[in-house]
């Protein structure tokens, strides 16, 4: 399927992504080390489907975002990071942030995101298809994961990532049914 | 170890091809398979010639098998197939549909399009008749020694690609009536123009593939030259030459030189060279990292 | 009675997804050289495969696991395992294509349903008997490379049922048949369950273009802007004397929906849908449209209206070998 999504992927306004912009790296990195955790814990069989590339390092740089991540799987334990800049890695996955989280909950078809080049991958392309793979079968929701990590801060979180969903056309919880003209 | 001629895959016209299996019988080969490998629509082009050729080479002490089609789907191409078996000779079969034809235990040949990966497909394929076995090209050498050695225990002959371009792929669709904008039904037979097959590159020049209508082949030429010592350790029995055009009979006389230790591997592979269209040689399949992987490059 | 639907499950949640979504049956295989889809990060551990099974059944779904690639000498115990796991996980078929492999389990597993998988190529009648007579074979996958009038001549010769593909990715060659890509990177549909493999792909960015190469071999280029399809071998843009282009295949996929009517005339038993790379939305997506279809199909009602209009979009598709135009 290769399709114009293209077309029809919500990209960050500007605003959006500038308001990310001055924030602090250091509380991000601890909020996604948290949600690592929480990853790791929940979803083992997750890490366990990467089979051969699970002590690989890969880096997903939304490109609407002033910010790349790391996410390294070496040592058994996976780690994510924020960074200015891409760090080395086996793997790089680059495109918008909505291509990610779309791919991650259903709405968007991964090997259609490939074959459109709205994802682009660098390096070990294997890996990549793995780790897609992997995400796939893990059914994620991230409103439910940040929300069980939130505490106290659960419910007004989750108001604002549905405003936030809303608002950008982000796709931030698990929806299982196509979205886009993929 | 000795030498088989596999079928002409290529099509070829009948005064050719009735020169070359004439050349064949003073050539230094043990067997040679003949008939249409590739497509059923040549077949009525050089069929009158093939009785002759059957009696000069037995006539010469070769022994000769006739081959199937590679794909069979049409009910003349069945009928044809059937009729295979009245002729006398072994049938080699190269698609297995070949064998309901053939009695329980009437002895046959499998060719390389045939799938033999394993001791149990041999096994099973020795139980219904099967005395000699070309193994499929793309098969590493670990392979090749499992099942020459699964052979030997069962009195079936294992035989190995040797020389020509490889036989990679067979389809419904004719890429040579595809490439002159012309429907399989009508191609006009314009795979003849390619004695050797048609070449293919990549978008870069890079030397790839060949066409040959409905098959589609390696670019460049295999050659076991440098594989004799360790295709014999492994109990192999006989190596493959697929016909080409330029003087086989020489190539025939080169490569059973090199099996009498009368050649080596270098000046061998130099004359295949020669006569390889683009002058490229590959053994990769058997030693390499790929197909196309040639050893004396390593 | 609606054709039985026979849809892919690369993972578990692909799987829970095509049968919600309303496949009648499911295919998938083991995480290992075993299948066809060998593919990084796909496929189920023994374990997964018992407990979809279980899933799958406890919605009248079947599940069919391919073990369809060819095993390597000397290593046939790993297949002969993989046969004995299906059987105790609860599989309804096995899909197999190695005739050894098949002898086996005719012997060692003769109450396991035995289909054999399009790998197999068997073009004809006289073919698909053969795996009958000699192993018990119940349902044939018939290769790609043939028009439902052939379809049609098969079924009126054979007494077990067929299965055709209908939707996703088009192999132009007869399957289980083909050594481009092991040529091309030293592993092979038939040997490693994979074609033209992600591990040997490299894009590259060159001037205002995107090189994919594939082994080294360059298999398309296309301009920075421009969709680029997966290099797979056979569907690559290449050179032959002065013609450029898609020698083997335009980089299209299969879409035969239109005839689902004409099939089930042919007496075809099943339709299956190509993709246990996809994602489990796109298989649900597939599933659901294809359901309505056959549905409709079977009670004598015109197909949905542009039912797969969505999935086509913005993608050139073909009916494939199944008209004789094709070839």
């Amino acid at each position: 399927m290769s399709a114009d999504t293209s077309q029809t992927l919500p990209r960050l306004p500007r605003l959006m992504g500038g308001a990310i912009r001055p924030l602090p790296l250091m509380p991000v990195s601890l909020a996604l080390s948290a949600l690592s955790r929480k990853l790791s814990r929940d979803h083992p069989g997750m890490f366990r489907r990467l089979g051969e590339h699970g002590e690989k390092r890969f880096v997903l740089d939304p490109t609407d975002l002033p910010l790349v991540l790391l996410m390294d799987l070496r040592g058994g334990v996976p780690k994510i990071t924020a960074h200015r800049r891409a760090p080395v890695a086996e793997t790089r996955i680059a495109g918008p942030l909505s291509a990610f989280l779309g791919m991650m909950h259903g709405a968007y078809d991964g090997d259609a995101l490939f074959f459109s080049r709205d994802l682009v991958v660098e390096g070990d392309t294997g890996a990549a298809l793995a780790l897609r793979n992997a995400i796939d079968d893990a059914e994620l929701d991230l409103v439910a994961e940040l929300a069980a990590i939130a505490g106290p801060l659960k419910a007004p979180l989750k108001a604002v990532l549905g405003l936030a969903e809303r608002r950008s056309g982000l796709v931030l919880h698990r929806v299982d049914a196509l979205q886009g003209g993929w | 170890m000795d030498l088989t001629v596999g079928p002409n895959q290529f099509f070829w016209e009948a005064p050719v091809w009735a020169a070359f299996y004439r050349t064949l019988a003073e050539a230094p080969v043990a067997r040679v398979v003949l008939g249409e490998l590739v497509c059923s629509k040549r077949l009525p082009y050089f069929q009158q010639e093939i009785p002759a050729a059957i009696e000069v080479l037995l006539a010469a002490g070769k022994e000769v098998a006739l081959t199937s089609l590679a794909l069979i789907t049409l009910k003349r191409e069945r009928k044809l197939t059937a009729d295979l078996i009245g002729m006398g000779l072994p049938i080699e079969v190269n698609d297995l549909s070949a064998l309901i034809h053939i009695p329980q235990g009437t002895p046959f040949w499998v060719g390389p399009l045939i799938n033999v990966y394993n001791e149990g497909t041999l096994r099973w394929l020795a139980g219904r008749g099967a005395t000699r076995v070309c193994l499929p090209p793309e098969l590493p050498l670990a392979s090749v020694a499992t099942l020459a050695a699964e052979g030997a225990r069962l009195g079936v002959a294992v035989e190995v690609w040797g020389h020509g371009r490889v036989p990679l792929a067979i389809a419904g669709r004719c890429y040579h009536a595809r490439l002159h904008d012309r429907a399989k039904d009508n191609c006009q037979f314009v795979c003849g123009e390619d004695p050797d097959g048609r070449e293919v590159e990549t978008l870069d020049g890079q030397p790839f593939l060949a066409v040959n209508g409905v098959q589609t082949l390696s670019g460049s030429t295999a050659s076991m030259a440098h594989q004799v010592e360790a295709l014999a350790e492994a109990g192999v029995n006989a190596l493959r030459l697929s016909p080409q055009t330029g003087d086989f009979g020489a190539l025939c006389r080169a490569w059973a030189a090199r099996l009498a230790g009368q050649m080596d591997g270098a000046a061998l592979a130099a004359l295949s060279a020669a006569m390889a269209p683009g002058a490229r040689l590959s053994d990769g399949f058997l030693t390499g990292e790929a197909g196309v992987a040639w050893s004396a490059d390593a | 009675m609606a054709m039985e639907l026979v849809c892919p499950a690369g993972t578990p949640s692909a799987l829970r997804a095509a049968v919600e979504a309303g496949a009648h049956t499911i295919y998938c295989g083991f995480a290992d050289e075993t299948n066809a889809r060998n593919f990084p990060g796909l496929n189920f551990s023994q374990e997964e495969m018992a407990e979809s099974i279980a899933f799958a059944h406890g919605r009248g779904a079947k599940v069919l696991v391919a073990i369809n690639t060819f095993p390597r000498a000397g290593a046939e115990p790993l297949w002969h395992r993989a046969l004995a796991n299906a059987e105790s996980s609860g599989a309804d078929a096995v899909i197999l294509a190695d005739i050894g492999l098949l002898a086996h389990a005719a012997e060692h597993h003769p109450g396991l349903r035995r289909h054999l998988s399009v790998q197999a190529a068997a073009a004809n009648p006289d073919a698909i008997n053969l795996y009958a007579q000699a192993f018990g074979v119940k349902r044939v996958v018939l290769p790609r490379v043939l028009t439902v009038a052939e379809i049609a001549a098969i079924n009126r010769e054979i007494d077990v049922e067929t299965e055709v593909f209908v939707f996703g990715g088009l192999c132009v060659m007869a399957e289980g048949r083909c050594s481009l890509s092991s040529y091309a990177t030293g592993k092979s549909p038939n040997m490693n369950g994979v074609c033209s493999p992600a591990s040997h792909v490299v894009y590259a960015e060159e001037g205002s273009e995107l090189a994919a190469r594939l082994g080294g071999f360059t298999i398309h280029r296309t301009k920075k802007d421009q969709p680029a399809p997966y290099p797979t071998l056979c569907k690559g843009c290449f050179t032959s004397e002065d013609q450029t282009g898609h020698i083997f295949e335009d980089p299209v996929s299969l879409d035969a929906s239109k005839l689902i009517p004409a099939l089930a005339r042919a007496g075809v038993t099943a339709l299956k849908i190509e993709g246990r790379q996809r994602s489990r939305a796109y298989v649900a997506e597939v599933v659901r449209n294809f359901r309505a279809a056959v549905e409709a199909v079977a009670a004598g009602r015109p197909m949905p209206e542009g039912m797969l209009a969505r999935l086509s979009e913005g993608q050139a598709a073909t009916t494939g070998a199944y008209a004789k135009t094709w070839r």
